[in-house]
């Protein structure tokens, strides 16, 4: 909320300075966002009245004008202005005076005539961006006065972020009232004398929803003059508020609501028939509101209606046929108060939001609609004129006040730190909140403008607030010695994320929601959670893989000229499943993703330019979980390479996949070459073990080799799961160092060459026992795969 | 000079002479060798009388000791002079670049995070998680934030789409970390249900949130930390020192102000809203909001099945990204979420 510093001083007592008061405020809760001066600094600037106007001699577009500037001669003034006339009152900086933009004035002849100074502009003087003309002062403005002084100019506005239970706060009076509370201060509220009805016109008021509405106020008045000016005064006010002044009935009403918090409405009232109805909206009621849009109502709206139709949208907006114009001359001027839950939401719903509705749906003081259809009433008749009828009240049951009980030990325990009955009831003196003493406790009547003060930790708060966050002590806490589990056999999620770190990849984090483009193609997802309300349409679907953004991270680096691309990214992918725990409906399963691309090792004198590849990639995902083995399957999967890609096995259970980017998106991204990737579950990544001791043999190991042909086709794993249920018992250790294909083998075959370490934990082995182990696996290769001797 | 000195100052000046091992061990023959020189006038002892054996003997033997440390001096000699030329021919520039070095890094929100979970832990804060998609019950109500809660409209919320078309109303993209406390205190009341007297629950809570939001200050994702402590007898007092303690150790000084400002928060109350300045630096006297937090309000306990009346408990929401941005003096927030490797390397 937006308002003019000293339009506040005018109804709290404060010697506080401006940094002070802004400084208390923020403290107090209500943040102070912006304070800016009203104007720019500028000094020796008076109210002038032009006495004479000639045309300048020797100039087409330069008057010489006698100014009257309220001592001493008139002064000859050189102007170009072309609305400079006898008889204006206007500003007039002297010589000495220093304008906005650091512009002196000086005594200077203007084409021969001597100029003591110059007229100015509302943009000479740092007041408005454009200006066409002299500022033009009232007739009445006094001459020779400060312009400073004249149009408060030393001004500042303040503009506050409310939170949504400081509702009370939405006023000029609510800020005052805050601030007396704390800073001790006295209020100065504004006298509401109350308007004695000269007419007998009154329109009757019914409550068809009382629970919505308990409270309404309806005056009639006529012979208002709708075109009559708003004083400057108050459009000045209702300006540095951030409102804009429109006519004067409208800006009397907004500034009743900003000077007492109380919305207002005033309708035409030759345009409304019958008896005024405060009811629920029927199914399907339209209505063309001011703003010019036209609604259907739905029938959990409140709104105000006539015998005949619908006017207004209660509390939110009014009907544009039922609204005052400048040829009004008759108002039913409307004060209510509605219940802060049939407002709440429902502007929201038809997208628009109006200062009444923003006020209503967080609580507007029942104690004070009197007043402000009182005090709108006597500015309506001192401003346009007219007489007044007396006040119609519709009432119900208005919200009950509840005694809220404060135990005073538990504020101490909940603050930490002690506060006596006597702290207490001074602070809650402070801020006008009536109490009862019963035993140690306080019972606290909430006022009619808090409507955040339900329970006993409302006032706690109101109680820490007043005695200040600051001043409370901030020792280190004590808590219970209980350890925390560090499963052993799991490894922390920062040192998985370290291990792909430390094999050279760099951490990506991108949005969950992505392209749907990239879900079909890298995903061929066709069940696609869409967002309702996307703020773009690359950026509508929620995302069952990580591997389009990586892609997406690729195509930047490689515009950025970086050709070397090693990215891994951990987040959460999201799929329809109906069964998913502990969101229903959403399978949420963390992943871990990789991407590679470009030269296997960096560039460099001594790297060679080998490309990376499907193998770069395993041996990355195979360190990283090392010393776990895992199982690598040939699968098909939409993203990827099918000759290239592979699922990815951790003791039975599928983990995740790899492979080689599809040569069509490839293609389709406009990749120079294909980048290899792989996606497995964050969880399973995060396995480890525990070790067991297992004896070291102290006997020597034997090592041979063994190289066999076998049909091309055959997959490593294949043999290796063949002959693992056959292999001796002596044999430790079976790794692949050689793959030959070429001359020496015949056609459609490749010879694998294999280390075998035999060892045997008792004792030394016997060459014959070696030389049977070895005839035993060539035996069994043989026999399962047609393998024979390499030659 | 007699003979024996000639003999030795002649295998001396040989072998000087010599600069390869193989014509020196040649030249040794010729001294020391089975017809050596020396040999000979050792085999020649036999025929002198026996009073002038000994002498003679030990005049031969001191020569032929000379005559090994000659040949052994120019011994190593050559292999020093050899061993230097190997070394020069070996030299290397070491000022090349090393081979196949590799930079990978953390993301600066991941170390950030990875510094605020280390630093939690150490006073006995566990790591907790949930669910991106929330239900709205976790997000809001349980959050003391029911329908039409003017506090709603501080989120812009994303919401999804059934799949047949509509809009889904129990679920959404969480707007903060703060259902986790939720979700994670409905476990240990239940996990603890038997005791009488519940555990202490102490925990952070870091992940995505999501808001309809996007500029150079907001992102349509971000991150946020929760922190929740709930037990007996926590006050406000040991929120404002955790928090304290926190920044401190977080920026590694003592040279920042941390204030707390009343602020609304559904499911806290009293509420703060927290700000830092430093006293030195870029930012040196500016407010800087960092996070919202407060004491748990009792209806949240209450929902969570917690009796407010026993148990207090302080919760607190960090931006994980202005946590990152005010370490490492990034001015935009956006940069974090391009993928652009030359931001990133230099968190590496």
């Amino acid at each position: 909320m937006k308002f003019s510093e000293s339009w506040l001083r005018t109804l709290v007592d404060t010697d506080l300075s401006t940094e002070q008061l802004s400084h208390l405020l923020t403290m107090a809760g209500l943040e102070v966002e912006g304070l800016e001066p009203v104007a720019p600094p500028f000094n020796d600037v008076l109210v002038a009245e032009v006495l004479e106007v000639v045309k300048h001699p020797d100039a087409d577009r330069l008057n010489v004008c006698k100014v009257d500037i309220g001592h001493g001669q008139p002064v000859t003034i050189v102007c170009g202005a072309p609305n400079a006339a006898v008889g204006l009152r206007v500003p007039c900086a002297l010589p000495g005076a220093r304008l906005p933009g650091d512009f002196v004035i000086k005594v200077a002849k203007v084409r021969g005539i001597e100029s003591s100074g110059m007229l100015c502009s509302a943009k000479e003087l740092g007041l408005a961006e454009e200006a066409s003309g002299l500022l033009i002062l009232p007739h009445d403005a006094p001459v020779g006065q400060s312009i400073r002084d004249y149009l408060d100019l030393d001004d500042k506005q303040f503009e506050l972020k409310l939170t949504p239970n400081r509702a009370d706060c939405l006023s000029l009076s609510g800020v005052a009232r805050e601030v007396a509370a704390i800073a001790g201060a006295r209020v100065k509220p504004v006298e509401v004398p109350e308007v004695v009805a000269s007419i007998a016109d009154q329109r009757p008021v019914l409550l068809d929803a009382p629970a919505a509405c308990p409270l309404y106020l309806g005056r009639v008045l006529k012979g208002v003059d709708a075109k009559a000016p708003t004083p400057e005064w108050m459009k000045r006010r209702l300006e540095r508020s951030g409102i804009r002044s429109i006519s004067a009935l409208v800006d009397i009403t907004n500034y009743v609501m900003l000077e007492l918090g109380q919305p207002l409405h005033a309708f035409d009232n030759t345009k409304l028939a019958g008896t005024v109805h405060v009811r629920m909206a029927k199914a399907d009621e339209k209505l063309l509101l001011l703003n010019e849009q036209t609604v259907t109502i739905t029938d959990d709206v409140l709104v105000i209606a006539d015998d005949l139709k619908v006017l207004a949208m209660a509390g939110i907006m009014g009907g544009e046929e039922s609204g005052i114009t400048l040829a009004t001359s008759e108002l039913f001027l409307e004060a209510a108060f509605f219940s802060p839950q049939a407002i709440a939401g429902r502007a929201r719903r038809y997208g628009f939001g109006s200062d009444a509705s923003h006020r209503f749906e967080r609580g507007v003081d029942f104690g004070g609609t009197r007043r402000a259809i009182e005090r709108a009433t006597q500015l309506i008749i001192d401003i346009c004129g007219g007489a007044a009828g007396s006040v119609v009240e519709a009432r119900a049951e208005l919200p009950s006040r509840k005694l809220v009980r404060l135990r005073p030990a538990r504020a101490s325990a909940v603050i930490g730190m002690t506060f006596s009955a006597e702290q207490i009831a001074s602070l809650f003196g402070g801020l006008g909140l009536p109490f009862v003493r019963d035993g140690d406790d306080f019972l606290v009547t909430p006022p009619t403008w808090r409507f955040d003060l339900k329970i006993e930790e409302d006032l706690i708060e109101e109680i820490a607030r007043l005695y200040g966050y600051d001043n409370i002590p901030a020792p280190l806490p004590r808590g219970q010695l209980k350890m925390t589990v560090q499963p052993e056999a799991q490894r922390p999620a920062a040192r998985v994320r370290q291990l792909m770190v430390d094999r050279g990849y760099q951490e990506v984090i991108n949005f969950a929601f992505v392209e749907a483009a990239w879900e079909l193609d890298f995903a061929a997802n066709a069940d696609l959670i869409r967002l309702a309300n996307p703020i773009a349409s690359q950026m509508a679907v929620m995302r069952s893989t990580l591997l389009g953004g990586l892609v997406s991270n690729l195509l930047t680096n490689l515009k950025r000229k970086q050709n070397r691309v090693r990215l891994f990214e951990t987040g959460r992918t999201f799929q329809r499943e109906a069964m998913a725990t502990p969101v229903p409906g959403f399978e949420q399963a963390l992943k871990l993703s990789a991407l590679a691309y470009g030269s296997a090792l960096p560039e460099g004198w001594g790297s060679g330019s080998r490309q990376v590849d499907f193998f770069d990639l395993k041996g990355d995902l195979e360190a990283l979980l090392a010393p776990l083995p895992l199982r690598f399957e040939k699968f098909v999967h939409p993203a990827l390479h099918p000759g290239r890609s592979a699922r990815i096995y951790l003791r039975q259970s599928e983990i995740g996949y790899i492979g080689e980017l599809h040569p069509e998106w490839v293609q389709k991204y406009d990749l120079p070459s294909a980048p290899v990737l792989f996606e497995v579950d964050f969880d399973s990544v995060m396995a480890s073990r525990i070790p067991i001791h297992a004896e070291v043999s102290k006997f020597p190991a034997v090592i041979r080799d063994l190289a066999v042909v076998v049909d091309q086709n055959l997959e490593l794993q294949v043999l290796l799961d063949g002959l693992r249920r056959q292999l001796p018992t002596l044999v430790q250790g079976l790794q692949l160092f050689d793959i030959y294909v070429g001359k020496g083998v015949p056609e459609n075959k490749k010879s694998l060459a294999f280390r075998i370490v035999m060892q045997d934990t008792q004792r030394t082995l016997q060459d014959s026992e070696v030389d049977a182990a070895m005839q035993h696996l060539m035996a069994c290769l043989g026999q399962a795969f047609g393998a024979e001797l390499r030659a | 000079m007699n003979n024996l000195d000639y003999i030795v100052s002649e295998a001396r000046s040989a072998f000087a002479a010599i600069s390869d091992p193989d014509a020196l061990e040649q030249a040794k023959a010729r001294f020391l060798g089975k017809n050596g020189q020396i040999t000979e006038l050792l085999k020649q002892l036999g025929k002198l009388p026996p009073e002038e054996k000994k002498t003679a003997g030990a005049a031969i033997n001191v020569a032929k000791a000379s005559i090994e440390m000659a040949l052994n001096e120019r011994r190593e000699a050559i292999r020093q002079v050899a061993l230097a030329a190997r070394l020069a021919e070996e030299a290397l520039d070491v000022t090349l670049p090393g081979r196949g070095e590799v930079c990978g890094g953390l993301h600066p929100v991941t170390r950030t995070l990875e510094r605020i979970e280390a630093l939690f832990r150490s006073i006995g804060f566990e790591v907790a998680d949930g669910p991106e998609i929330e239900e709205d019950f976790f997000n809001f109500t349980a959050m003391n934030t029911p329908e039409d809660h003017p506090a709603r409209s501080m989120h812009d919320t994303f919401y999804l789409q059934n799949q047949d078309g509509t809009v889904a109303d129990t679920v959404l993209l969480r707007t903060h970390t703060s259902p986790i406390q939720a979700r994670y205190m409905k476990a240990h009341v239940e996990r603890y249900a038997q005791l009488e007297k519940m555990p202490e629950i102490r925990i952070i809570a870091p992940g995505r949130v999501y808001r309809v939001d996007s500029d150079a200050t907001h992102s349509p994702m971000f991150n946020q930390v929760e922190g929740l402590w709930v037990g007996e007898g926590v006050s406000f007092a040991d929120l404002k020192g955790v928090i304290a303690d926190f920044l401190r150790s977080f920026f590694e000084t003592d040279d920042l102000v941390v204030r707390f400002r009343p602020s609304f928060f559904p499911f806290t109350e009293p509420s703060a809203e927290i700000d830092v300045a430093f006293m030195s630096g870029a930012l040196k006297g500016r407010w800087l909001e960092i996070a919202g937090c407060g004491m748990v309000h009792p209806d949240v306990l209450r929902i969570a099945g917690i009796d407010p009346e026993k148990y207090t408990g302080f919760a607190f929401g960090f931006g994980q990204d202005r946590l990152t941005m005010l370490r490492y003096g990034v001015n935009d927030l956006r940069l974090f979420f391009e993928g652009d490797l030359r931001f990133l390397r230099q968190f590496a």
